[in-house]
């Protein structure tokens, strides 16, 4: 534990609702101690806030162990902040220096409409799972879990796609705010299991027009969405969404 | 009003096949009708809407969360047990059973832990299915592990992301109904109040979170999958926004609450740092199976771990417990742990902490070894501490991450309100006083997956429903009472913030209604909270606006029920003159410090049933009869 705490100057993005204008504000946060996680400095700001009588800063957040996906925050211009594979929620003020200025801001993306101040509506990506980010197979009557033998690398490289956060980071971290890595990690993971095959070629393309509709952009390939994804989601789940996309226009099933 | 819990007769293993058998079914055509509501979708909320709607029944789904994907189920670590017996080991869903049951403390009702471990199995096929991406072997069969407790490998895992796993696999379940449009969700909307409509509960209002609005949703039967209550504590393993107020607000309107004061302290935890502390850290007791617990053997060596030679270390858990080891169940290792610190062995800068050491397994296996089991827990550990597990001991220390206790429910999940349904941690049932490692997942899975769809079917086709809808005087009278409470709220305009005022409570509860609990803590326990509710409901400090996004606002409704709920949980804990499992009264212990039940006095479940906020509650009973484990001393040495 240490005893030396900082001063650190943050830059907030405030915004009343959906429909208002936002802008930065600045807050001076004296007392930040190195071991506080990033959260808990924003609660330490928030306590004083409301004891001042001002409205506290709203952001989303929820599991604080990197793994609800709930957190979304900008933090100095890039998703989750500066370290790789690591969320906000699992950041701490050790990363940072005494003095240095903090710039918060939500998620941008036309898809992603900001609720209040931090927190976006990411619903878009429930509706993409709607239409196809399952196995169709109702509760019961299903054959033993060892029935179908899953080679030990595949199964592997299916929970490395499975292990998605879906924290939207990736569309935050995108200049064409493309939902690419996301869609691919869930149409990755099921076309790798052989349970998912029978509904490969209707999921592919479902999920694909879904995140069109929801006006998510092109993938451009800069995979700046592999670097910022705290979960180090791969982008050759993208090159597999591809081909299964590809595939899925040749074939008739 | 006399409990019945609804236990079929006949042996033990053919109760829920005859049960099956017996109940009612609602006709295929007629399912659509019947409209039910689900209150939250964890993993048990989300399985159960999803295979409700695939029976065709009507279903609206809502939650808190902004998707059901966020659920707190997601951060289970560990595993999920199943008594396949793939490894040929000697399980049976009868091993299983037992050992829930004696794992228990025997205060769980056997018919249910049966059932548990009979439909356990179906579950890992189930999600098998979903494409839930379990660990494999090479041959590429399913993986099992061993986990806390148990002597058997029993335990399904997907890296240290189980919980993670399977509610996406259960979300889309979830997710395929609400596409095919026969589950309407709601998301961002927390339920504050129940409605109970001639005795039969028929909805719910909820807060819709970003507008500020209440809204009414009308229905045939409610089913509350609103997760447990450990956030009373303020620091828990729980995420930052898991509450009772659902059920507590149904216990209000009439639903007993079962063992309020059942609750299961983690002993592998990252200690608290500070008091900015928001929140603790769990690190999957998966970590027992490989690291080795101790602490100096001399009071307040403050020398680094490192430089502590091996014969002044104490592996106190292998030196008490010689058969279990460091794989005796969690209240056990958790309170051996305070008592080291207690003793003033504990490490750390606070002291309360002790080591969990894998420097002889990375000596013995290699440190890839390691890296591949538990890899993610060391990045964690030092995430959070700064320091590196594998060069050094961690310091781990018990916390609050589980709630036995909950609404009673008979064996139909069916509270003592006709037409609640309550599952998953939000109920009392299947762990008795002290849950045993990887069994809430099953516990919230089977309830969801494999017992509701049978038993609400039943319900439904033996009730009427009179025809109700949002207009109706009690869902009007709902509202306006929310409302009114929320405009009283926002008025205070006191001093504190909610946090403020919430650790406090945690404080109170930490210290006596915690790891060891005894008559004068309690007492003054029970002196403190009364004051600190008045103090709330005169001093807190909400900003903003209640016709908006306003997340402090959200809290003080959930920190006005904590304030309520811990009052019971004491009064229970004082009532309850023995030890058992999680509940520890330091005055009853054997001679080397272990739980003490006291079975003729109280083999029940406590239901208690409100009587108004401060008043004394009304304790009914429900006998516990134990056909076929016969309980005993547990014992692990
Ligand atoms: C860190 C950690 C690790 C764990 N590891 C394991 C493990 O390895 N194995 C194991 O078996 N168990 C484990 N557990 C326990 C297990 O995860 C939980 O008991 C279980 O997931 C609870 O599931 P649930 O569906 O009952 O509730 P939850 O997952 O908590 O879901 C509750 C739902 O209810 C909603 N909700 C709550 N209140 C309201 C309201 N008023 N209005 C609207 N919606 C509401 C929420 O939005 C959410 O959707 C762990 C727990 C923790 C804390
Ligand atoms: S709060 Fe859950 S991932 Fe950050």
């Amino acid at each position: 534990m240490s005893e030396n705490t900082m001063t650190i100057k943050l830059k907030i993005w405030r915004q009343k609702d959906r429909n208002s204008g936002g802008q930065l504000v600045t807050y001076t946060m004296p007392g930040v101690s190195p071991d506080m996680s990033f959260l808990e400095m924003l609660d330490l700001l928030n306590l004083d806030l409301v004891r001042k009588g001002e409205d506290a800063v709203a952001f989303d957040h929820d599991c604080r162990e990197g793994i609800c996906g709930t957190c979304s925050l900008y933090i100095n211009g890039r998703a989750h902040g500066p370290l790789r594979g690591v969320t906000a929620c699992q950041l701490h003020m050790r990363t940072f220096h005494d003095g240095e200025t903090i710039v918060i801001e939500p998620w941008r993306a036309k898809p992603f409409p900001i609720i209040k101040d931090l927190v976006v509506d990411r619903s878009a990506f429930d509706r993409i799972m709607a239409v196809g980010g399952f196995i169709s197979v109702k509760t019961g009557g299903t054959p033993d879990g060892n029935a179908i033998p899953i080679a030990k690398p595949v199964a592997e490289e299916a929970m490395d796609a499975a292990a998605c956060i879906g924290c939207g980071a990736c569309v935050a971290a995108c200049k064409n705010g493309s939902a690419m890595l996301f869609v691919s990690a869930k149409v990755s993971q099921l076309a790798l299991l052989p349970q998912g095959h029978a509904e490969r070629k209707a999921r592919v393309e479902a999920m694909v027009a879904q995140m069109d509709e929801e006006g998510f952009g092109n993938c451009s390939n800069t995979y700046a969405c592999e670097a910022e994804c705290p979960k180090n989601i791969s982008v050759e789940h993208i090159a597999r969404l591809n081909r299964e996309y590809l595939r899925a226009k040749f074939i008739q099933e | 009003m006399t409990l019945n819990s609804k236990i079929p007769d006949g042996p033990i293993q053919q109760k829920w096949d005859n049960h099956r058998f017996n109940m009612k079914l609602v006709n295929p055509a007629n399912k659509r009708k019947y409209h039910i509501i689900v209150v939250g979708t964890g993993l048990a909320g989300s399985s159960a809407a999803a295979s409700l709607a695939e029976l065709g029944y009507n279903v609206t789904a809502l939650c808190y969360h902004e998707s059901p994907r966020r659920a707190h189920s997601i951060a289970a670590q560990g595993g999920i047990n199943a008594p396949k017996n793939y490894p040929n080991d000697g399980d049976s869903i009868w091993r299983l059973f037992y050992d829930t049951v004696k794992g228990g403390d025997y205060r769980a009702r056997e018919a249910n832990v049966y059932r548990l471990a009979q439909v356990s199995n179906s579950i890992i096929d189930q999600c098998v299915a979903q494409g839930v991406p379990f660990a494999r072997e090479y041959g590429g069969l399913l993986d099992n592990r061993s986990f806390g407790g148990a002597q058997v490998s029993r335990t399904f895992y997907a890296r240290g992301q189980t919980g993670q796993q399977l509610l996406l696999g259960a979300y889309s379940a979830l997710s395929r109904q609400i596409g095919l449009g026969t589950i309407k969700f709601y998301e961002r909307r927390e339920m504050l109040d129940l409605v109970v409509i001639d005795g039969q509960a028929r909805g719910i209002v909820a807060r819709n979170m970003v507008t500020g609005k209440f809204e009414s949703y009308v229905g045939d039967a409610v089913i509350l999958a609103t997760g447990g209550y450990g956030n009373v504590f303020f620091l828990s393993t729980n995420a930052m926004m898991c509450n009772a107020t659902a059920t507590w607000r149904a216990h209000k309107r009439g639903a007993f609450f079962g063992n309020p004061c059942f609750t299961q302290i983690h002993p592998t935890c990252i200690p608290v740092s500070s008091d900015h502390q928001s929140k603790l850290t769990l690190m999957s007791e998966s970590l027992r199976n490989s690291g080795r617990i101790w602490v100096p053997k001399a009071k307040g060596d403050k020398r680094h771990p490192n430089d502590i030679p091996e014969d002044e270390r104490d592996y106190y858990l292998e030196r008490l417990y010689p058969s279990f080891g460091n794989l005796v169940p969690r209240d056990v290792a958790s309170r051996r742990a305070k008592e080291m610190c207690d003793k003033g062995h504990g490490v750390g800068a606070t002291g309360l902490a002790v080591y969990l050491d894998f420097s002889s397994t990375i000596q013995r296996l290699g440190k890839g070894w390691v890296e591949e089991q538990y890899g993610n827990l060391f990045d964690m550990y030092q995430q959070i501490t700064g320091e590196n597990g594998y060069e050094q001991p961690m310091r781990i220390y018990p916390a609050v991450h589980y709630t036995m206790g909950g609404l009673w429910v008979d064996y139909n999940l069916m509270s003592t309100i006709p037409g609640l349904f309550v599952l998953g941690e939000a109920n009392f049932s299947d762990h008795g006083a002290n849950r045993l490692g990887a069994s809430a997942l099953m516990q919230g899975l089977a309830d969801g997956y494999f017992v509701i769809p049978y038993t609400i079917g039943d319900y439904l086709a033996t009730s009427k429903f009179p025809k109700v809808d949002v207009n109706h005087a009690a869902f009007k009278d709902t509202e306006r009472d929310l409302s009114q409470t929320t405009s009283q709220l926002m008025a205070i305009k006191g001093k504190k913030p909610v946090d403020v005022l919430h650790k406090q409570l945690g404080k109170i509860m930490w210290d006596k209604c915690g790891m060891g609990r005894n008559e004068a803590g309690l007492k003054e326990a029970l002196q403190e909270i009364p004051k600190l509710r008045e103090e709330f409901w005169n001093n807190v400090l909400i900003p903003g606006s209640a016709d908006s996004f306003n997340q402090e606002l959200e809290k003080a409704h959930r920190l006005a029920d904590f304030l309520e709920l811990s009052e019971l949980m004491c009064t229970d804990a004082l009532h309850r003159e023995e030890s058992c499992g999680g509940h520890f009264r330091e005055e009853s212990q054997t001679d080397d410090g272990e739980a003490k039940r006291d079975d003729d006095k109280f083999s029940y479940v406590a239901a208690w049933e409100f009587k108004g906020v401060g008043s004394k509650e009304t304790l009914h009973k429900e006998p516990l009869a134990f056909e076929y484990v016969k309980p005993s001393q547990r014992s692990y040495k």
